[in-house]
């Protein structure tokens, strides 16, 4: 086994990269992966809170680096899920505490046990994000259908693009509510991507129950499957492991009239 | 420290670091060796714009001195010169770099082949077809083929041709022309060291913020128009866009 790793960052921070890492984690762990995600956000880090897996924590990513403990004993398993692991960040230290070689060394020893290693990026694009990037197979771009996530995410596209490993980098669309984007309210799914002009990985619709869920520590992936957040996540997991999953259709709520008016060349009309 | 600006007929300086001379082929530049090469082509291009039409047609040399040039400086200055309608003669240069960079450009680096025309009796001589140059050439500029996002510049000497979008964030400064074959939405200054000639193209042209030379515009608020390719330029003096034909 070796694993591939998967750095999920956005440079604009409350996004939703946590988020998506924890239901990316708890998709693939349910697919029969090995997973393992690394929370790089070192002295914020809350992937641990995300995953309701905080009161485990004994040790964390600085004490392995420093040499206080071993990989093993850092890593927290996911009881409710077989083969789900976290490597929490620390809290109590900065991200100088860490160094992009740090990472490499780290994941190179978590590579043989694991099929899928996620990497949590703090926000911004200075040295966390540098730290998460380091050891990364591939990249995925996490925005908002706003234009200053989508300005941020076009800024973090250009730094990976410039790096000379060449990562190939997909997107993330979070929080996408379709009533809006039909009103003309929000960019919509083809707007970003005409900005962004990158592979897109998934859409994700805004869903209440993800804060919910969130606060409860127990990803939405795992309590609430059949919401449409859930399926969007499991379907961007199948995504990552290379199969080909059509997009959800996230308009085909607009119901009989709405299909009608477009029948009809109305589009615009319709209510 | 001569303040003066015009010395004689024949002899005209802004400050010391450029020095005009009348000479039997025509204008003879001297730009020091010290100073910005940019800011020294700026001052340059300002003067000889200042005197309207006196130096249509003109041949000029330059003299640099010890002064390292590559290609594209050479051929931008060659360009901004060419568009006042002064043609570049030759380059005297004592460094290896600005002579290699002058052979390149199929121009002159030494006068006295001229100095000895200059000194041969005048003969009236049948008047020779001159040869015929096939070669067209051309101007300096970079490329760039990728889309520029946020965050991402690019500076030119010369032109700047991109092939992809200028994306919100990204900021492209050229002396010469900026053309964009894409959207164009970041923030583009073409003629940055003056030069009110130069333009902007875009399949899609949206800036966030366009300047020529020491022009500035913003694009207007609402664009509900189809996306067409238009060209900006300084016209009327304000910075006006036309359909890029």
């Amino acid at each position: 086994m070796s694993a591939r790793i998967v750095t999920i960052t956005s440079g604009k921070g409350g996004v939703g990269k946590t988020t998506a890492t924890a239901n990316l984690a708890v998709s693939l762990a349910s697919l029969g992966k090995k997973v393992i995600c690394i929370d790089a956000d070192i002295g914020l880090r809350n992937l641990d809170v995300v995953m309701g897996l905080e009161n485990r924590i004994v040790y964390d990513l600085v004490d392995v680096i420093e040499g206080r403990c071993n990989l093993r004993q850092a890593m927290v398993k996911d009881r409710r899920i077989p083969d789900l692991y976290l490597l929490p960040a620390a809290q109590t230290r900065d991200k100088t505490a860490v160094s992009p070689d740090d990472m490499i060394t780290l994941t190179d020893g978590l590579r043989p046990d694991y099929e899928y290693i996620l990497i949590d990026s703090p926000a911004g694009i200075e040295w966390g994000f540098r730290n998460a990037l380091a050891p990364a197979d591939e990249v995925v771009v996490v925005t908002n259908p706003e234009v200053a996530a989508v300005r941020d995410a076009d800024r973090i596209i250009g730094l990976i693009e410039a790096d000379e490993r060449r990562l190939p980098a997909s997107l993330i669309i979070n929080r996408v509510k379709p009533d809006m984007v039909r009103q003309g309210d929000m960019l919509s799914v083809d707007d970003v991507i005409d900005i962004l002009s990158v592979r897109l990985l998934g859409v994700i619709p805004e869903d209440e129950y993800i804060l919910i869920a969130s606060n409860k520590g127990v990803p939405i992936t795992l309590d609430h499957q059949n919401s449409p957040a859930s399926t969007a996540f499991r379907n961007i997991a199948r995504r990552l492991t290379g199969e080909q999953v059509p997009l959800i259709n996230l308009d085909s709520r607009g119901g009989i009239l709405r299909r009608l008016a477009r029948i009809f060349g109305a589009s615009k009309a319709a209510p | 420290m001569d303040s003066q600006p015009y010395r004689d007929a024949d002899d005209v300086t802004m400050d010391d670091s450029i020095t005009l001379k009348g000479i039997k082929q025509g204008l003879l530049v001297t730009i020091k060796p010290d100073g910005k090469w940019s800011d020294l082509t700026g001052r340059l291009m300002t003067l000889i714009d200042s005197q309207g039409d006196f130096f249509q047609g003109a041949q000029v040399t330059l003299a640099l001195g010890p002064r390292d040039l590559r290609g594209h400086e050479l051929s931008g200055i060659q360009t901004q010169l060419a568009r006042r309608g002064v043609m570049l003669l030759a380059v005297l240069s004592d460094s290896e770099r600005t002579i290699s960079s002058t052979r390149k450009l199929g121009l002159q680096t030494a006068l006295d082949t001229l100095i000895v025309e200059e000194a041969e009796p005048i003969v009236p001589e049948a008047p020779k077809p001159p040869p015929i140059d096939s070669e067209e050439h051309g101007t300096h500029g970079v490329l760039i083929k990728r889309t520029l996002r946020n965050g991402r510049t690019v500076h030119s000497d010369g032109h700047a041709v991109i092939i992809g979008d200028v994306n919100a964030g990204a900021v492209v400064v050229a002396h010469g022309d900026v053309i964009v074959w894409g959207r164009l939405r970041g923030t583009v200054h073409a003629g940055a060291n003056g030069d009110e000639a130069a333009v902007v193209c875009a399949l899609y042209l949206a800036p966030t913020q366009l300047r020529i030379a020491g022009y500035i515009t913003i694009s207007p608020e609402d664009r509900r128009r189809k996306p067409r390719p238009e060209k900006a330029m300084i016209r009327n003096g304000r910075i006006e866009a036309v359909a890029w034909e």
